[in-house]
């Protein structure tokens, strides 16, 4: 789960890091309220889970608070990459000493949390990383120790602080390291973390995502945190209620099957037919009757939808389940698209017995269906 | 030969009577496998499918001569039973169980690696050796033939999808191996191919790996270097956009990394054949065997 900058940045004030000044406005009245609590030129900027926002002019600055207000006005209208804009965050207008970079994530292949440092903040880190990969420092987290202050002044002295300044900007490694264990955190950074004229370390921006898979350990703060709706369709709402991964895509054709990777390589079949996938439908392991039926009907809901490949390899699914809830959906009359239908695995006999009663066809390998299903939408052109 | 499965492995099955752990410990024991113990907390002195249970892995292995573990437990708790398996030195420890949180991933990996012992998963079908009989996971044991094929997947339904093709083709497998769909697993597709490489029956090997990351650009990489093994590959996910999770949670494009374009030019510098689509692998499979 993403957090909100303002969601984020409460809770690294929570722990002791410093950030500007500020707080969240819904309305230009709001903005202009917050701008006049700073009393000093602001920044304004939208609330969006989405990078880059700075680039779609997500981000402004305001000499008063009635520029505020004009501001948020008109950033409270964007939609940032294809998200709509539900608040900004006004914060006190920084002056720039230095922009610096600090992050903790999971690399993959080592299997650890990285910590990750720069002092040429402001860019991305993949930018940073193409234009002077140098300048960048990283120190991999012992998995049994964790990450040791030592190891964070270690962390400040290879970016090339010196004095005082060891000690202040080892300590967000020191706070970020225990918020990444606190809330399960899997990506984290402050860019830019700013060192102003006046000599202070602020987080002046906050990224902070937590692992959904243990968002259970963490009820309170998705108590505290009052969460705008996440920006899903209804149909991406009901798959995700029913606990199907569900992504839609340009195409006319809806694959349902059985297993992320089988669905992925269906995708692949159709487009390498020559046709386009509009769904990528996983019913997951051991769907029953009622879950293929729900499957079928979500997939109809997206206006893209010409026709429909179910392929399934059935291990723990059963064929004769997958068989009955496509007869479910049928006779409901709830299939109003061509379907082609490729099922083999577990009881595949007594499954194919079943469509074959039903005079519904069916095909034996995933080429012939992928081939089968992109004729038919070329044919109904 | 096999990896690290083998006619000696025996079997105990931790979260054997949930729902999942009896379909499968029966499951299992019907195609071959030597399950010989299972644990449910609680549960002790009860019996699945003749499977003598216990309260804990320590309580059973007191009486049984178990080796290897299988886990179904659900999600929350999942880390601290392969934990209890690592500790009791059971290995592999096959983690069958899908949405275990990172944290606990990691911790449970580097504590099995530091007592060398190999976990597959989480989040797998888990391992199969057609040859000794023995599935230690959740796929169905007739689509998997025995021969000398080393198969190493990220994915479940796919690898059926495959190995059934192989079957078909009159192709068989020494071991295969389920890697996991999740961003960290224990036993890594470079891991997967040094295993396969020492073991004199396996005389090629098959990598389907799926966009996110870079394990196949790094195991293509290996290969090229130390590996003589003929090996086919096949990469899930050409079409799928970026940004999105594609179903399993490692199966994500994160800007222009973890694409299918730089897996297949990965294993096409590496010299091995890429097949385009699933039911190619067999046929490449035959030319260069």
């Amino acid at each position: 789960m993403k957090l909100f900058e303002h969601e984020a940045k409460d809770i690294f004030r929570q722990f002791g890091m410093p950030t500007p000044p500020g707080g969240v406005a819904r309305t230009p009245e709001e903005a202009e309220k917050k701008a006049a609590e700073v009393g000093k030129p602001v920044v304004v900027k939208a609330q969006v889970l989405s990078g880059k926002r700075g680039k779609a002019g997500g981000v402004k600055f305001a000499d008063s608070p009635r520029d505020a207000a004009e501001m948020a006005k008109e950033i409270l209208t964007m939609r940032i990459n294809d998200l709509p804009v539900e608040s900004v965050l006004i914060e006190e207008k920084l002056d720039i000493e230095q922009e610096i970079y600090v992050g903790i994530t999971i690399d993959r292949n080592e299997r650890k949390y990285v910590v990750i440092g720069s002092a040429a903040g402001g860019m991305s880190i993949e930018e940073l990383a193409e234009e002077s990969p140098e300048k960048i420092i990283k120190m991999y987290v012992d998995p049994n120790l964790g990450f040791s202050p030592y190891e964070s002044r270690d962390m400040a002295i290879a970016m090339g602080f010196e004095g005082k300044q060891i000690q202040t900007l080892s300590g967000f490694f020191v706070k970020l390291w225990q918020i990444v264990k606190a809330y399960d955190v899997e990506l984290t950074e402050i860019n830019p973390l700013i060192l102003s004229k006046d000599g202070r370390f602020l987080a002046a921006d906050a990224r902070l995502n937590i692992d959904d898979n243990a968002l259970y350990r963490h009820k309170k703060i998705m108590e505290n945190i009052k969460r705008d709706p996440v920006e899903q369709n209804e149909r991406e709402q009901l798959a995700s209620d029913n606990d199907m991964a569900y992504v839609e895509l340009d195409g006319n054709i809806a694959c349902i099957c059985n297993g992320a990777g089988l669905t992925m390589a269906t995708l692949d079949a159709v487009e390498l037919h020559g046709g386009k996938a509009s769904t990528f439908l996983d019913l997951g392991g051991g769907a029953d009757a009622a879950r293929v039926e729900k499957g079928i009907e979500i997939a109809l809901m997206y206006p893209k939808v010409q026709a429909i490949l179910v392929n399934i390899m059935a291990g723990i699914t059963r064929c004769d389940e997958v068989a009955k809830g496509i007869l479910k959906a049928r006779n409901d009359g709830d299939i109003t698209v061509p379907l082609v239908i490729r099922m083999v695995g577990t009881n595949e006999e007594e499954g194919q017995r079943l469509l074959t009663e039903a005079g519904i066809p069916f095909l034996s390998t995933m080429e012939e269906a992928a081939g089968k299903v992109v004729e038919i939408v070329k044919e109904a052109k | 030969m096999v990896v690290l499965v083998d006619k000696d492995t025996r079997v105990i099955i931790q979260g054997i009577t949930g729902g999942q752990g009896t379909f499968h410990s029966g499951a299992m024991k019907e195609y071959g496998t030597k399950v010989v113990a299972g644990v449910t907390p609680g549960k002790g002195g009860q019996e699945v499918h003749g499977i003598p249970v216990y309260d804990s892995v320590i309580e059973a292995k007191k009486v049984e001569d178990v080796t290897a573990s299988v886990i179904f437990v659900p999600a929350p708790f999942a880390g601290d039973a392969a934990l209890e398996a690592i500790a009791a030195d059971l290995n592999p420890v096959v983690v069958i169980t899908e949405h275990v949180p990172v944290q606990d991933e990691i911790t449970l990996i580097h504590t099995a690696k530091n007592k060398g012992i190999t976990v597959i998963g989480p989040n797998t079908p888990g391992i199969i050796s057609p040859g000794p009989r023995q599935k230690l996971g959740i796929m169905p044991g007739h689509v998997f033939a025995d021969g000398k094929v080393g198969l190493m997947s990220r994915s479940g339904t796919l690898t059926y999808e495959i190995a059934a093709g192989m079957t078909n083709a009159g192709i068989g497998i020494s071991t295969a191996i389920g890697l996991g769909g999740d961003p960290c697993v224990g036993l890594t597709t470079i891991e997967a191919v040094k295993l396969f490489e020492q073991d004199k029956d396996t005389k090629a090997l098959v990598i389907v790996g799926e966009i996110g990351g870079d394990a196949e650009e790094r195991a293509a990489a290996y290969i090229k270097d130390n590996v003589d093994l003929p090996t086919v590959a096949f990469i899930a996910g050409r079409t799928a956009p970026p940004g999105k999770r594609m179903g399993h949670a490692g199966a994500i494009i994160s800007g222009s990394s973890g694409t299918a374009d730089a897996k297949i030019k990965a294993f096409k510098d590496a010299g091995i054949s890429v097949a385009e689509k699933a039911s190619d692998i067999a046929r490449l499979l035959k030319e260069v065997l």
